[in-house]
């Protein structure tokens, strides 16, 4: 089936549950896209081609298993997750040779559900970024216009699952990350609440603000990963014990009666370009249409939320990153004669320039005689903030707003370091304060014609509800169609 | 905020990062440029606010004090840059 690519994973699962399609088809026809898309996108860092066809040829060997729901999907991940046996570079020099010996727990239930994985995404180094351009191997193009970037730092599975080169992607959000490069690239993207899937085996950049989600071509199919990925984790001691709910069950609604949607005036005013504004409004009037009400609410310390997040997320990083010092795994200088001078050397040659920046910002704000006006300021404006939050939920079900300002832009625009965090103003929010947020395109931009993202925002554990309200809304959008490539 | 490039270099040191002094200037104005920023929080009262440092408050999570072996020494071993099927193998400390 030559048109495999463009059929969405629930439709793919389907098909090869029936036997309509053999898993080793699948993966074939996967790698074929792949081969054709790959000169212009460069989405990926390393094909597991061979080793899919094999686990494929193995799988339909037995035929179908009507118990794993994704039976024989192939699947991509990003770079920053663990998969045994499996080269894991977060896009960075330091880990270019590392192979993990553990699957990330998100992994291994994808496995064990029947995925095959693929590829692994391209990213900005070490998550940190909000285009890919940090990617110390290559930059990705955005499949709509590969001279615009696919938004980061997710940027590779964006680019992977917009292309058709599989039919879901993991990325990770530290601060928009799924939510950013789903805009970009015109695909629904999930960031669950903080805890709903185990951080094990993602390699660590902002501890309390990481979480792996779903990129996909529907809401349905991010939903089918997440049923998949939800759970509380032993080896996790941040993923919480809350009951994973039947989320298909939620989905499929007629109308949107009695759904209220919060619009924080600090998300649709000043700032935002026309076109975004434009897609996004038709958006909420196609809500309104479809029986919900919509409520002025307000995210009064939104302006204070990306020093906030920079700062916690700088400070984490620095931490987090000190691993990484040639003794154990990674890079390691040997000429080095003497251990500091080891640690020293190995670090300074295998991080990139924006790491390095924020490991300096993070060991800043947590040096003594700054970690009072910074670190642990940061962290009680962070409470304000997730109370900022709840009184809004007080008013409403769910918050609507764009997912950035603006639509893709080409690579090497924001070559100032603010500028590119200021991208992040609507996402990281969300991070801070643990909640969920996901990216549901909502039309092509008339100006750049490129895809523009609505987001929405709910209380904790409100998954099943949000995915509920995108999925109606999703099924009476126009169809967005896929990138031409 | 203006930060030195002496400032950062300090800082580069007790992060076991060696830069040059191009990047020391560069990443002075830069992170000056960025603490600038972050000087806004200060406009906010936070007197009576507790820090959050995670969305997930709950206190420390245990598990039975049993010995498990989850991994093999080969395994933990596989990405060493030097070992000797033993130990991890590092330049002399003193």
């Amino acid at each position: 089936m030559s048109d495999l690519y463009t059929k969405t994973l629930t439709e793919v699962a389907a098909l090869l549950q029936s036997g309509e399609v053999k898993a080793a088809d699948a993966v074939k026809d996967c790698l074929a896209r792949i081969e054709v898309t790959e000169p212009k996108v460069k989405a990926l860092l390393t094909v597991l081609g061979d080793e899919a066809m094999v686990q494929a040829q193995a799988m339909d060997a037995d035929g179908p298993d009507a118990s794993k729901p994704l039976w024989g999907v192939p699947i991509v991940l990003k770079d920053l997750l663990a998969a045994k046996g499996t080269k894991t570079t977060c896009a960075s020099k330091i880990l270019e040779n590392f192979v993990p010996f553990y699957d990330a727990t998100a992994v291994a239930k994808l496995k064990e559900a029947g995925a095959i994985i693929i590829g692994k995404a391209n990213m900005d180094e070490f998550a940190m970024g909000s285009s890919t351009e940090n990617s110390a191997y290559f930059q990705t193009g955005n499949p709509w216009d590969v001279e615009r970037v696919p938004g980061g730092s997710s940027g590779g599975s964006g680019a992977t699952v917009a292309a058709g080169q599989c039919f879901a992607a993991l990325g990770t959000d530290t601060g928009g990350s799924i939510r950013l490069p789903a805009s970009f690239c015109g695909i629904v993207g999930l960031k669950p609440t903080y805890g709903r899937i185990s951080r094990f085996g993602l390699i660590a950049y902002g501890s309390s603000l990481d979480q792996i989600g779903p990129m996909t071509r529907s809401v349905e199919d991010a939903t089918r990963m997440l049923q998949v990925m939800a759970g509380h984790d032993p080896k996790d001691s941040t993923s919480v014990d809350v009951e994973v709910p039947d989320y298909l069950a939620a989905l499929g609604r007629e109308k949107l009666d009695g759904v209220t949607i919060g619009l924080p005036e600090e998300y649709w005013g000043e700032g935002l370009d026309e076109e975004v504004l434009a897609a996004c409004r038709a958006a909420v009037a196609k809500m309104e249409a479809l029986g919900a009400k919509t409520v002025p609410v307000k995210l009064s310390l939104t302006d204070y939320a990306i020093s906030t997040y920079y700062i916690i997320a700088m400070a984490e990083a620095s931490s987090n990153l000190s691993r990484f010092d040639g003794v154990r795994f990674g890079h390691r200088n040997k000429d080095a004669e003497e251990l500091i001078d080891m640690y020293t050397s190995s670090r300074t040659e295998g991080f990139g320039d924006e790491v390095q920046r924020r490991i300096i910002m993070g060991t800043y704000v947590l040096s003594s005689g700054y970690y009072d006006a910074y670190y642990n300021k940061a962290a009680k404006v962070r409470r304000l903030l997730r109370e900022d939050f709840d009184k809004a939920f007080e008013q409403c079900d769910l918050i609507a707003g764009p997912v950035c300002p603006t639509t893709a832009f080409k690579a090497g625009e924001k070559a100032d370091p603010l500028q590119m965090y200021l991208m992040d103003i609507f996402t990281i929010s969300c991070n801070l304060a643990g909640l969920p947020g996901m990216s549901l395109p909502v039309g092509i931009g008339k100006d750049s014609n490129m895809p523009v993202g609505l987001q929405f925002m709910g209380p904790a554990f409100c998954e099943a509800d949000m995915l509920s309200v995108a999925e109606c809304l999703e099924r009476n959008l126009d169809p967005m169609p896929m990138a031409e490539l | 905020m203006k930060i030195s490039p002496e400032d950062v270099a300090k800082i580069a040191k007790l992060s076991r990062l060696d830069l040059p002094q191009e990047k020391l200037e560069l990443f002075a104005g830069q992170l000056g440029d960025i603490l600038d920023y972050m000087d806004k929080l200060g406009e906010l009262d936070t007197d009576n606010v507790e820090p959050m440092y995670s969305p997930v408050e709950h206190t420390t999570v245990l598990r039975k004090d049993e010995a498990r072996k989850d991994y093999t020494r080969e395994e933990v071993l596989s990405n060493a840059p030097e070992q000797d099927g033993k130990f991890f193998i590092v330049p002399r400390i003193v």
